[in-house]
């Protein structure tokens, strides 16, 4: 089942902002577009949106389809599916994506199951390739959906051979954000909905948005302290490395119990469960309770004296060495680089 | 007011207890204990706490292997009235659409429910999809990731709910599909007149004909998407030592950063 449809990524926007996942599904949008020879688009649903059509297009989109309306103000689930169901159905694109946000992981099953086709829910890569079908049929260039399962035990590929649009969201902070081109145009589509066909089911009495002083959740950078630390006064290393990094600030349960740190930055079980682009940990030894609250992050970086530290078995990148010498050195190289 | 109350339930393995077959990249499920999955027992218990509030009835449904019937006979010590499972050889192999369309099917059969719970997801799929592909096939709102009932009205529901970067409170119709994050309260253990009742009811089993289903949308067969390959993640146990001097490791560390494009600025 060739398809020449489009590549298609869903611009999540929200308190009048382009959110950031939206953009960074553009890189990823752009490579797998042009490995498959067509154009990648935008899709915006909402109130007077159109005016993020610019953004869209410098951060890689060839189009923008905007579905604006006043009664598409706030995200609702029923509506923004109709919406999306109908342009799909339209346009038929051949693969879309949603980030595997709160909004996204709402939105996309909703979608997926009114066009009846696949959904491979938090990938953490998108790639082209071919698959055979164990009754040997073939299918050229079709969407490898990798997503980690079981716990983050175990990383399966998923394929849709039959259906379109292949559909996935995918999580967000694993994939670096495109390059910004100023300047650069696209298409805008303006897509006509029948308002008056949209539903109208659940309502939205009250929303508040929470400024959390510790944002670990939405970093895509973390630096992450343990008991190795020391003490409260030696955990400013962990906030300087943090700090030259644009990271936050984490901890393992043994430095928030030694009251080197505030609970609010505690990982693991019995703290915040995170998944960052980047995870350092410095001077934490991995329990299972800790590892259970970051080993789903893309890239770990361990650094600790002991060489047996359980964190290893589960890092990318090891450094075996003390953090009182390691980090300092990163933090002068990093603050060094960056006035060259 | 006397509520319908539905909460659909999965029996998963423990996946803190899951390992890796290292050579095969294979999970080894054997000694694994299977568990209700731990949002639907949140599910329950905000099913229960509704009961408790409003009054009704509480059914509950999975789909899985004869074994998961221990799920549902726990919910039926807990309170639960009425117990389906759906489990014939028909159904094995689906993925989340083809989940969907068979407990939307069973639903369809069973009864008509003011409120459906569904866990946000479960454990070993981590999928978030089947609670909102169930409640697009039967045509009902559905409001994701609730993590609390405020009030129950005969025609509405108030919920609040998680979002990325704050909640909601949200009002839905009666009917709706709710997907449940972790509840405040753990889901409560049986009373011994709680076990002893439940002997009188039974875990219902449904096969395909018994809802009524398109045995070519169930199962494998229905699923649309495929598991082209399974491997252990990158890194457990292939761990690159960045090493040398100070300087020698700091420069290594920067590339990586760079590499990964988290170098910015």
């Amino acid at each position: 089942m060739a398809s020449n449809g489009e590549v298609w990524v869903y611009a999540e926007h929200d308190w009048n902002k382009l959110q950031d996942i939206g953009i960074e599904l553009l890189s990823k949008g752009r490579e797998l577009a042009d490995e498959l020879g067509v154009k990648l688009a935008s899709v915006i649903i909402g109130d007077k949106v159109t005016r993020h059509a610019t953004i869209l297009f410098e951060h890689g989109a060839d189009k923008v389809y905007a579905c604006e309306g006043s009664k598409l103000d706030n995200y609702d689930t029923a509506k923004y599916a109709k919406v999306l169901t109908d342009l799909t159905g339209q346009y038929k694109p051949q693969v879309v994506l949603f980030g595997a946000s709160a909004r996204g992981r709402d939105l996309a099953p909703r979608v997926a199951s009114k066009l009846r086709v696949g959904l491979t829910a938090d990938c953490t890569d998108l790639q082209i390739g071919d698959f055979k079908a164990p009754d040997g049929t073939e299918y050229k260039k079709i969407l490898y959906q990798i997503r980690p399962a079981f716990g983050g035990n175990i990383i399966a590929t998923i394929v849709n051979p039959n259906t379109r649009p292949q559909m996935a969201t995918v999580r967000e902070g694993v994939m670096p954000p495109p390059p910004s081109k100023k300047g650069k145009k696209g298409e805008i589509v303006k897509a006509i909905i029948k308002m008056q066909n949209l539903p109208n089911l659940t309502s939205i009495l009250h929303r508040e948005k929470t400024e959390k002083k510790v944002n670990l959740k939405a970093s895509r950078i973390i630096v992450s302290g343990g008991y190795g630390v020391g003490s409260k006064e030696n955990f400013a290393i962990i906030r300087n490395l943090a700090s030259v990094l644009g990271a936050e600030v984490g901890a393992s349960r043994a430095a928030v119990d030694a009251g080197f740190i505030e609970k609010d930055h505690q990982v693991g079980q019995t703290g915040t469960t995170v998944r960052p682009a980047l995870y350092i940990a410095c001077g934490i030894s991995g329990s299972v309770q800790h590892r259970a609250g970051m080993d789903q992050s893309a890239k770990i970086v361990a650094i600790n004296n002991d060489p047996e530290a359980p964190i290893f078995s589960i890092a990318h990148y090891g450094i075996i060495g003390d953090l009182n010498e390691v980090i300092p050195m990163l933090i002068e190289d990093i603050k060094k680089r960056r006035v060259e | 007011m006397g509520l319908e109350i539905l909460v659909c339930m999965k029996q998963v393995p423990d996946t803190q207890k899951v390992k890796i077959d290292p050579e095969r990249g294979t999970l080894i499920r054997k000694g694994v204990p299977s568990i209700m999955n731990p949002f639907d027992e949140s599910a329950l218990e905000l099913a229960l706490e509704i009961k408790e509030a409003v009054g009704g009835r509480i059914t509950v449904l999975s789909m899985g292997i004869p074994d998961a019937e221990c799920i549902l006979r726990d919910s039926l010590t807990l309170g639960a009235e009425k117990a389906y499972l759906l489990t014939k050889g028909d159904f094995a192999g689906a993925d989340t659409l083809a989940t969907s369309y068979t407990i939307s099917r069973a639903i369809k059969t069973i009864g008509k429910y003011d409120l459906l719970l569904f866990g946000k997801q479960a454990i070993d799929g981590d999928t978030a999809q089947v609670g909102p592909e169930v409640s697009a096939y039967l045509d009902l709102p559905v409001v994701t990731f609730v993590s609390d009932v405020i009030k129950v009205e005969k025609r509405s529901v108030v919920v609040e709910r998680m979002i990325d970067n704050g909640k909601q409170v949200i009002k839905a119709p009666i009917p709706s599909v709710l997907t449940v994050v972790k509840a405040r309260q753990r889901l409560r253990i049986p009373t011994i007149d709680g076990i002893v009742s439940s002997f009188e009811r039974n875990v219902v089993r449904l096969g395909p004909d018994d809802i009524g289903a398109d045995i070519k949308r169930c199962g494998l067969k229905g699923s649309p998407t495929r598991v082209k390959k399974i491997f252990s993640p990158e890194g457990k146990g292939s761990t690159s030592y960045i090493e040398g001097n100070l300087e020698q490791m700091s420069a290594e560390f920067i590339d990586v950063l760079k590499h990964k494009g988290l170098y910015r600025r």
